[in-house]
């Protein structure tokens, strides 16, 4: 959580027009480092279009590029259909490949929100307690009243946001105001989110035993986060989740880079610290919890994008964090659905296995080559 | 056991070395100090009954004494004496994996400077239930007994690596750099454990009666072997209090103050590893001990590790036994186990806490 508020000066900068006044030069490298940054928040855009083809493309089944415009044409406008082909991409292929993308990018913002928000590099949805919240109403659905499909959903979306609602009302509230107050809110709410994260592991845990065993498993594969279920339904109703929140997240940005600043100097500058800090958290929950409504609580991605994403573009950028997410998801389930089987005799293996096993060793190296204190 | 509490009984018998913090600061003298003691004692006095309430509650309640006549005057032909016979196992479990909890907690929490420790976050679940999936996948190992080495040896390994990891750098194992190494490692051998479930359905169907974590069901040939190892860690952590207390102060006083860092902080460890990988090993990952005892003692104690520590070793097996003899009753004829009940129980007492505003400073 590096937010350095000065600019290092760059002397190459300087060299070939020369600025009239410091603000000026200030100016000018701002506008170079906002282009680089742009240019390489590009560069991300670009592989997320690349790996989202590459997944229906190519795998177990390869699809060629003119037949999968021809499927599509042909599934738009009522066409022939090409047999089996057709079935597999656009019932399985596409709208996995859609999920996968939506949920990385809901998964990453979030959790560069909470992250910036908390000043806290472990405060990502699935340590706060909210991805448990989801967990353990899916499990009670799924084992208590055998439930399936967009019940699961249902019961996941509404655990998520009850849990939050409870965690935001326990850390809020009794609060003093004062100097430095605004952190300990913080910590308050990742206090609060571990106490209740913690008991409703113990729930699933002890839920999972109460089960029938093919239940259990059903159970597990809906806690590791997978996309084995994808469906256009799923999709819609993800799509229109996040053509509210998108925009919202726009409109919240400006207010967060300045409550970045600590909560004084925002106030200072004219933010009304509280109700932002509220808005946040509503769309960084939200964000969090249809992600893992449709796919399950996919670990680590939250968690992950925010620091790959200010290593690769050098700042911390919103729109970085959410394609490195898309990313992470698109690769992991990539390798999940095609890879795995081939190495396990045939087991697909949930996304979230493999976010976990490959987002870990990665959290290490960073750890490892980053010497500052704070990752 | 009683070994950690008579020694943390006589300390206050040195109240002149004054506690480096400005909270106790001049006032916390010989007063506070017997006032301490006397709680610590009535703790150890709850701590009593509850053991005896352990032995006689459960699906056949006795009276209490006959718990005592049990002890006093056995009958083998008695069954009333063999029922209580049969709970002393996982009573004395129940002790000796709660005040290992409590201690290892307290004491994580001091070296990592963080409210959020507790053994969990140095890899030990993880560690232990990655070694157990194997154990059971590969090898076949389906009993209590069997578990115990496969889960002492993970824990003891993810332990390790984390520390290494974490210390790493210029500035060694910062408690930030040891949270982050911690639950980047724990996710990851997750993970990892999580691929062998989802390909084997009767390894799950064994491991998850051990992910619960309890201590029922262990006899003697699980608890004996843990004993050297969690004597040899309460000793390593008892003996830390004071070394807690100047690193509490940051690195650098706490260099200031003659205390060779890296060394006391890498041996509290050793002891941290000690201590909650054999309770690990023995009753299974039991959330929530480690994290909220510390955090209810500092309402007794104040910031001072010398009375935080003796404190969590004892109040923590109370919520351990409490919650085992809760867990045996709410659903009779079947059981809660352990480790469910005290994160139902240990949770809400957190959320208090946390609500207060105290809870999270240090």
């Amino acid at each position: 959580m590096t937010l350095k508020a000065t600019t290092p000066t760059r002397p190459d900068a300087l060299s070939d027009r020369a600025p009239k006044t410091a603000s000026q030069g200030l100016d000018l490298i701002g506008q170079r480092r906002g282009r680089a940054g742009l240019n390489r928040t590009s560069v991300l855009a670009a592989g997320v279009v690349l790996l989202f083809f590459a997944s229906v493309l190519l795998g177990s089944y390869t699809v060629t590029i003119p037949d999968f415009f021809t499927i599509v044409a042909n599934h738009l406008t009522g066409g022939a259909k090409i047999p089996g082909a057709s079935f597999i991409v656009m019932e399985n292929k596409l709208p996995r490949a859609v999920i996968g993308t939506m949920i990385g990018l809901a998964f990453g913002l979030a959790g560069a929100l909470f992250q910036t928000m908390l000043r806290n590099p472990l405060a990502s949805p699935d340590i706060i307690g909210i991805s448990y919240g989801a967990s353990a109403a899916a499990v009670v659905a799924i084992v208590i009243f055998g439930a399936s499909g967009a019940a699961v959903s249902g019961a996941a979306l509404g655990g998520a946001l009850g849990v939050a609602a409870l965690i935001y009302a326990i850390s809020s509230g009794t609060g003093m105001r004062g100097a430095g107050r605004g952190n300990a809110a913080g910590n308050r709410l990742v206090l609060a989110g571990v106490g209740i994260a913690a008991a409703l592991h113990a729930v699933v845990n002890f839920l999972m035993t109460r089960a029938d065993i093919r239940t259990a498993a059903d159970a597990l594969v809906w806690l590791n986060g997978s996309l084995n279920s994808a469906s256009w339904d799923r999709a819609a109703v993800l799509f229109l989740a996040l053509a509210v929140l998108l925009p919202a997240v726009a409109v919240i940005s400006g207010p967060l880079r300045l409550l970045e600043l600590g909560d004084d100097t925002a106030a200072g500058l004219g933010i009304r610290v509280n109700p932002t800090r509220l808005a946040l958290v509503v769309i960084a929950v939200t964000l969090a919890a249809v992600a893992t409504a449709a796919a399950g609580p996919v670990s680590f991605v939250a968690f992950l994008a925010g620091p790959i994403a200010r290593r690769f573009t050098r700042k911390a950028s919103l729109p970085a964090s959410a394609l490195v997410g898309a990313l992470i998801v698109l690769a992991a389930d990539y390798f999940a659905a095609n890879i795995a089987p081939l190495l396990l005799d045939g087991t697909a293996l949930p996304v979230g296995v493999v976010t976990g096993a490959l987002g870990a060793p990665f959290l290490l190296w960073l750890l490892v080559t980053n010497n500052r204190k704070d990752a | 056991m009683n070994h950690g509490t008579t020694t943390a009984v006589s300390r206050p018998g040195t109240p002149g070395t004054t506690v480096p913090s400005p909270a106790t600061g001049a006032s916390g003298g010989a007063a506070a100090g017997r006032k301490r003691a006397a709680w610590l004692l009535a703790a150890v006095v709850v701590l009593v009954l509850l053991a005896a309430t352990s032995l006689a509650v459960g699906a056949r309640g006795l009276p209490l004494g006959t718990v005592l006549e049990a002890f006093t005057r056995f009958d083998p032909a008695n069954g009333d004496h063999a029922v209580v016979h049969a709970r002393i196992p996982r009573t004395v479990l129940g002790l000796l994996a709660g005040g290992a909890l409590g201690l290892a907690g307290a004491a994580m929490q001091g070296v990592a400077r963080n409210p959020l420790a507790d053994p969990g976050i140095m890899g030990v679940n993880a560690g232990a239930a990655l070694a157990v999936v194997t154990g059971i996948y590969v090898f076949g190992i389906a009993s209590f007994s069997g578990y115990i080495w496969f889960a002492f040896l993970g824990a003891a390994v993810a332990a390790v690596v984390v520390y290494l990891i974490a210390s790493l750098g210029r500035d060694g194992a910062t408690p930030v750099k040891l949270a982050l190494a911690g639950a980047a490692l724990s996710a990851g051998l997750f993970s990892l454990m999580n691929v062998i479930l989802v390909s084997s359905q009767d390894t799950l169907d064994r491991f998850r009666f051990w992910q619960v974590g309890g201590v029922a069901g262990r006899d003697w040939s699980v608890v004996l072997p843990g004993l050297p190892f969690l004597a040899v860690g309460a000793a390593i952590v008892l003996l830390t209090g004071r070394i807690l207390n100047s690193l509490a102060l940051g690195d650098d006083i706490a260099r200031g103050l003659g205390q060779r860092v890296g060394l006391t902080r890498a041996l509290t460890a050793l002891g941290i590893v000690l201590l909650c990988g054999t309770a690990t090993a023995l009753a299974g990952p039991i959330g929530f001990v480690g994290l909220v005892i510390p955090h209810a003692v500092r309402f007794l104690t104040g910031p001072d590790y010398r009375w935080i520590l003796p404190f969590s070793l004892v109040l923590a097996p109370v919520l351990l036994l409490g919650a085992d003899i809760i867990g045996r009753v709410v659903l009779l004829p079947g059981e809660v186990p352990a480790g469910i009940m005290t994160a139902l129980i240990g949770a809400p007492v957190f959320v208090w806490l946390v609500r207060r505003g105290k809870g999270a400073g240090l």
